[in-house]
């Protein structure tokens, strides 16, 4: 098998680590020292001797038809090998996550700014940009649909809540940029009364600009001809066998010969779930005979993956005099950009869970999400409940005003809680402890009040710009919580693989662990191997590359890896043990019913029985492979929206503490405080670490993160003007982590990576409102917001 | 690409005048990303990092002559006391590395309208240094900035030093970005005050084609701060007259709506800056007396 020669030190070849630390132990990433040290490689580094490089021509119009492409110049350009169109797949011409409606490249419509047109491969980047910009593409331009309530004919929100029109007839009224119309999804919640009435009833509008996953390792991979006529593909990804799935499709080849193996991935945030270079990369491969790099810069990264759904909001609450919530009713609008991605998943998530983690006797929810000729958006860690938490929990704190009544106290009175029903009809079958999530925030001790003693410019809103001492800065502080499904939902067979093997490599029992799930830097690999040690009573577990010749794993998102790839080492770790159980049953001639694995060796208490796996083994290897599901859900009733559509449920409550100057418009997010149910904390640090990293990225969106568009043009692709906080801008944390086992679950965890991403953001937002005073219903908040200039 | 590396002054001057298109390359901090971004594509690459006398600075004459390629580190741990404005100004830019490798001089030759050195120097009066093979000459910071990017140096010229005066007074820099660190100004303020002139130094960043003054804003504080017998004084400034140098200071700006923020807010966000900066700086004037400084 071909590999790239470059393997510096660290590339994720087999993993060993320092080894120790089973199941709840803070156990080191066997990647860590790698990383820290700049050692490790991420696809970016990949190289071979002899490869050509790829880059890839966008369209600079957010729509328009093409009426011709002459590429002739780009060909003539000297050491071009290659120059490809449409013209030139052999296979689907379109691809996507859920419905495959995105061209690999355009066919005679590009419908968003960047759209890949055409590929050149040359044997220098330089030269395969500059025969890129040699190709004639001659572009019809035309107006783009850029507003997703326009794209659907419901430009006001009346016409959403008075209109009985079915929505795909109204979107006729608009530019159709899709056959089927401009509707992705409308999904639809239906329970309790259709009219119902309160004492008390809040209406608000709210908008949630577009977040970019931003990760630090921009799309990279490698291509690789092989002789079989097939192509090995090393790539930066989140699930190695839906790339393969639509590699193959858009190729015309059996998946045998499409392999994929993992390169070293530097962040994903949902940002790798669709494909970027993967079939470009194997074009241009099996077209030169040649291994080919493509890498995009941080400018082309902007252009080359999906990015959060832009939200419109309206909600009404209404509720009892004392505080009991009657009923909400919401229109939810995603901005689902040019092509479907996962929006119809992220509608899924959007409308089911859009109210929070609240009881409510009647509810009423409209989510849709829309074609138009923005920026393709997918999946985000979050994924729809993080634009939703914005608006229910502005929503809660607008009634707790009305009401008269403290926020937190609002909350808890119409938490859910074990046994709840969610509007959805599902009764939450393991525990969900909203109310104590709020309740713990509310008890831990505040900081300190900003001004005492000397003034720290780096504890100043501004920071050491300088531009308050203290004048104008006011403290504010906010609750949310939010919840969010874990694993894939509505029906969908969510399953991975594991193959574990247990043999002994130098006299030492060893355990190798494959499976196919991406490690994107949340830490898996550590907590494949921690499961391997606790089940097998090895400390020496192997990780395998992650690549293709296992079955799936499914994808890296949905907070749903330690569970689900998680549960299926686990299972086959147990197959594996009863095989080496039985081994020592039959040496030792009986039945003995205490047996386990501890310290290399099958042992037994009530016997004093120690069997070194070294003897036990021998050069024997024992396997087993196995895919592991987690209990069914089902399909949502279209029409009301009921039906158990979710595995499981992770919750998590944040505080906000900020000072914002209100002269100036900034914020300096003071602390904030987190409280999080995770069932069982499998890596304890790598829990806190993703409390904190959602918590920045939740934070990010309340006050900085968005991708400015006009007229379905990105105005700032690059790190210069798309700001992600520094650590001047992320404040400590104070995070609780609770235990609260799912019984479901294996070892009664809950995924953990979403939920403080979603509650994060609201609460900031909510603290800035207690500061200013102001209504502030769009993020990210802009100073000029807070000006009102 | 060529990439030239005089090991002297002398050299870097004639190189330049052989080569005029050949871009100077100094902590590379704009040089690299707009290589990286393909923006600049030049034929040379002219290297100062060797040129050891422009990382020298000296005091002569009541001013600083800082060295083209001192860093802006250096400037903040070296010449807090000597130029403060400058280094509160390099102390708001980028991120450590970015201060490790990043000069005034490139600051300079950029000039970008948001670029940090520029209120402060402004503020402070400075002068550019810039030196051919034909010879040197002092260019007045106000004669400096001639339009977006563009400055009043010829091709065959290098920028040797800036000279900046010593503090006859406070000085104070205020720059507002949408994030706490790492950010480029969405608008920034430096004021001077020079006391032995009984002049009023200031600078806008962000707001304008160009880096420029607010001249009215000055004479006005000059005068009142004159004809109240302020500067002997001493005394507490009255609060319309902090306002009004306010209202002038966001008056002298002409700021555009970009990515980074409104027109209305910058011109809102000036005029908080120069009254807060104003009050900093008036008291620490008023207590510089008290302690008999
Ligand atoms: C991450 C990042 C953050 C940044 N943050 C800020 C910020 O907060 N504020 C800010 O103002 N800037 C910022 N910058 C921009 C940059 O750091 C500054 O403009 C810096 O002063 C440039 O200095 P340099 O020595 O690195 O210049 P270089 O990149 O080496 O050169 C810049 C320009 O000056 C020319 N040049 C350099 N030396 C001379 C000389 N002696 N004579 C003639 N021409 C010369 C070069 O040809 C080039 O045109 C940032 C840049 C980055 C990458």
């Amino acid at each position: 098998m071909s590999t790239p020669t470059r393997t510096p030190t660290g590339a994720p070849e087999h993993l060993t680590g320092p080894g120790s630390g089973g199941v709840g132990d803070d156990a080191q990433r066997p990647d860590g020292v790698l990383k820290v040290r700049g050692e490790f490689a991420y696809g970016s580094d990949l190289w071979m001797e002899d490869m050509l490089w790829g880059v890839t021509l966008r369209s600079p119009h957010p729509y328009a038809r093409i009426r011709s492409v002459d590429t002739s110049a780009a060909l003539a350009t000297p050491g071009v090998s290659a120059v490809l169109t449409a013209d030139d797949v052999p296979g689907e011409k379109v691809y996507g996550l859920e419905l495959a409606d995105q061209p690999v490249l355009a066919l005679d419509v590009v419908r968003y700014q960047g759209e890949p047109v055409a590929l050149v491969a040359a044997d220098h980047p330089e030269t395969a940009r500059l025969a890129a910009s040699r190709i004639h593409v001659d572009y019809d331009v035309l107006e783009p649909v850029t507003d997703a309530r326009t794209a659907l004919g419901h430009p006001t929100w009346n016409q959403v809540h008075d209109s009985t029109a079915e929505v795909t007839e109204l979107s006729r009224e608009s530019a159709h940029l899709h056959p089927e119309g401009n509707l992705v999804r409308h999904l639809k919640v239906r329970t309790g009364d259709p009219a119902p009435t309160a004492d008390v009833v809040v209406v608000g509008e709210y908008e949630v600009g577009m977040q970019d996953q931003a990760f630090l390792g921009p799309e990279s991979g490698l291509a690789v001809p092989a002789e079989d006529g097939g192509v090995e593909l090393h790539v930066a990804t989140q699930w190695l066998h839906v790339d393969q799935k639509q590699i193959c499709s858009a190729l015309a080849l059996p998946p045998e010969q499409v392999r994929l193996t993992l390169a070293g991935v530097g962040g994903a945030f949902g940002g790798r779930e669709d494909l970027s270079m993967h079939v470009h990369a194997c074009l241009l491969a099996l077209r030169t005979g040649r291994p080919v790099k493509m890498s995009y810069n941080r400018e082309e990264s902007f252009f080359g993956h999906v990015h959060r759904h832009p939200a419109t909001m309206r909600y009404e609450h209404g509720a009892t005099r004392d505080g009991e919530l009657v009923y909400v009713k919401a229109a939810i609008y995603f901005d689902g950009g040019a092509y479907a991605s996962s929006t119809p998943a992220v509608v899924g998530n959007g409308g089911t869970m859009g109210i929070g983690p609240y009881v409510v006797p009647n509810v009423h929810v409209d989510c849709y999400g829309a074609y138009t000729n923005n920026p393709p958006c997918g999946a985000m860690r979050g994924f729809g409940s993080v634009q939703t938490a914005f608006a229910y929990e502005s929503q809660m704190d607008a009634l707790a005003a009305e009401l008269g009544m403290d926020p937190v106290e609002l909350r808890c009175r119409n938490a859910m809680e074990e046994g709840s029903a969610t509007p959805t009809g599902q009764v939450i079958d393991s525990p969900a402890p909203v109310a104590e999530l709020l309740r713990r925030l509310e008890a831990m001790p505040l900081p300190a009040a900003s001004g005492d003693g000397e003034v720290d410019l780096r504890d100043m809103p501004g920071g050491v710009s300088n531009t308050t001492h203290g004048e104008g800065v006011r403290r504010g502080v906010g609750y949310a919580v939010a919840y969010k499904n874990v694993a894939f939902s509505e029906g969908y067979d969510d399953h991975s693989t594991a193959r574990v093997r247990l043999e002994v490599v130098g006299g030492e029992p060893t355990a190798t662990v494959h499976t196919a799930a991406a490690e994107v830097g949340q830490g898996l690999v550590t907590v494949e191997q921690q499961i391997a040690r606790t089940e097998l009573g090895v400390e020496r577990v192997v990780v395998h590359p992650k690549d293709t010749s296992v079955g799936s794993a499914g994808s890296t998102s949905a907070s749903r890896q330690t569970y689900v790839t998680g549960g299926a080492v686990k299972a086959a770790c147990e197959k594996v043990r009863e095989q080496v159980l039985a081994r020592a049953e039959r040496l030792v001639g009986r039945t003995v019913p205490d047996l386990r694995l501890a310290g290399g060796s099958v042992v037994s208490d009530s016997e004093d029985i120690t069997v070194p796996l070294a003897d036990l083994l021998g050069d024997d290897v024992l396997e087993a492979t196995l895919e592991w599901r987690h209990r069914p859900t089902e399909a949502i009733d279209p029409e009301t929206g009921q039906g158990f559509a979710h595995v499981q449920y992770a919750f998590s409550a944040h505080r906000a503490v900020v000072d914002v100057d209100t002269e100036l418009g900034l914020v300096k997010v003071v602390e904030m405080a987190c409280t999080q149910d995770v069932g069982k904390a499998i890596n304890p640090q790598a829990v806190v670490g993703q409390i904190q990293g959602g918590t920045a990225q939740g934070l990010g969106l309340a006050v900085m993160e968005e991708i400015l568009i006009k007229d379905g043009k990105v105005r700032n692709p690059s790190f210069t003007d798309y700001l992600i906080p520094t650590i001047l801008d992320m404040p400590p944390m104070r995070i609780e982590v609770l235990e609260y086992a799912d019984p479901h679950a294996p070892y009664g965890l809950r995924g953990v990576g979403e939920a403080p991403n979603i509650s994060s953001g609201p609460a900031v937002l909510a603290a800035i409102r207690a500061a200013t005073g102001l209504p502030l219903t769009r993020v990210p908040v802009r100073p000029e917001h807070i000006t009102g200039t | 690409m060529d990439f030239l590396q005089p090991a002297t002054w002398a050299e870097a001057l004639e190189a330049k005048a052989a080569h005029p298109d050949a871009v100077p390359i100094a902590g590379g901090t704009d040089v690299m990303v707009g290589l990286n971004f393909g923006h600049l594509r030049p034929a040379r690459l002219l290297d100062l990092t060797r040129v050891a006398d422009l990382r020298d600075w000296q005091v002569a004459d009541g001013a600083v002559r800082l060295g083209a390629a001192v860093s802006y580190a250096r400037v903040i741990s070296e010449l807090g006391d000597r130029l403060p404005g400058l280094a509160m100004a390099s102390r708001t830019i980028g991120s450590p590395q970015i201060r490790n490798r990043g000069t005034v001089a490139g600051n300079l030759a950029t000039a970008s309208p948001a670029g940090d050195a520029h209120p402060a120097l402004l503020a402070a009066g400075a002068g550019v240094e810039v030196a051919s093979a034909r010879g040197t000459r002092r260019i007045p910071i106000d004669d400096f900035y001639t339009g977006v990017k563009r400055n009043a140096m010829d091709d065959d010229e290098l920028i040797a030093a800036v000279h900046v005066a010593l503090p006859s007074g406070p000085q104070q820099y205020s720059k507002i970005g949408t994030r706490n660190a790492m950010v480029i100004a969405v608008a920034a303020f430096g004021l001077a005050l020079h006391p032995d002139r009984r002049a009023v130094g200031t600078g806008i960043g962000s707001a304008a084609p160009t880096p420029r003054r607010a001249p009215a804003a000055e004479e006005f504080l000059a005068g009142e701060l004159d004809s109240s017998g302020l500067w002997e004084s001493r005394a507490e400034l009255p609060e319309a007259t902090i306002a009004r140098f306010g209202e002038l200071v966001a008056a002298a700006a002409a700021p555009i709506d970009d990515v980074r923020g409104s027109a209305r807010y910058r011109v809102h966000a000036l005029s908080v800056m120069a009254r807060r900066a104003l009050t900093w700086a008036w008291a620490d004037y008023r207590n510089s007396a008290n302690q008999g400084a």
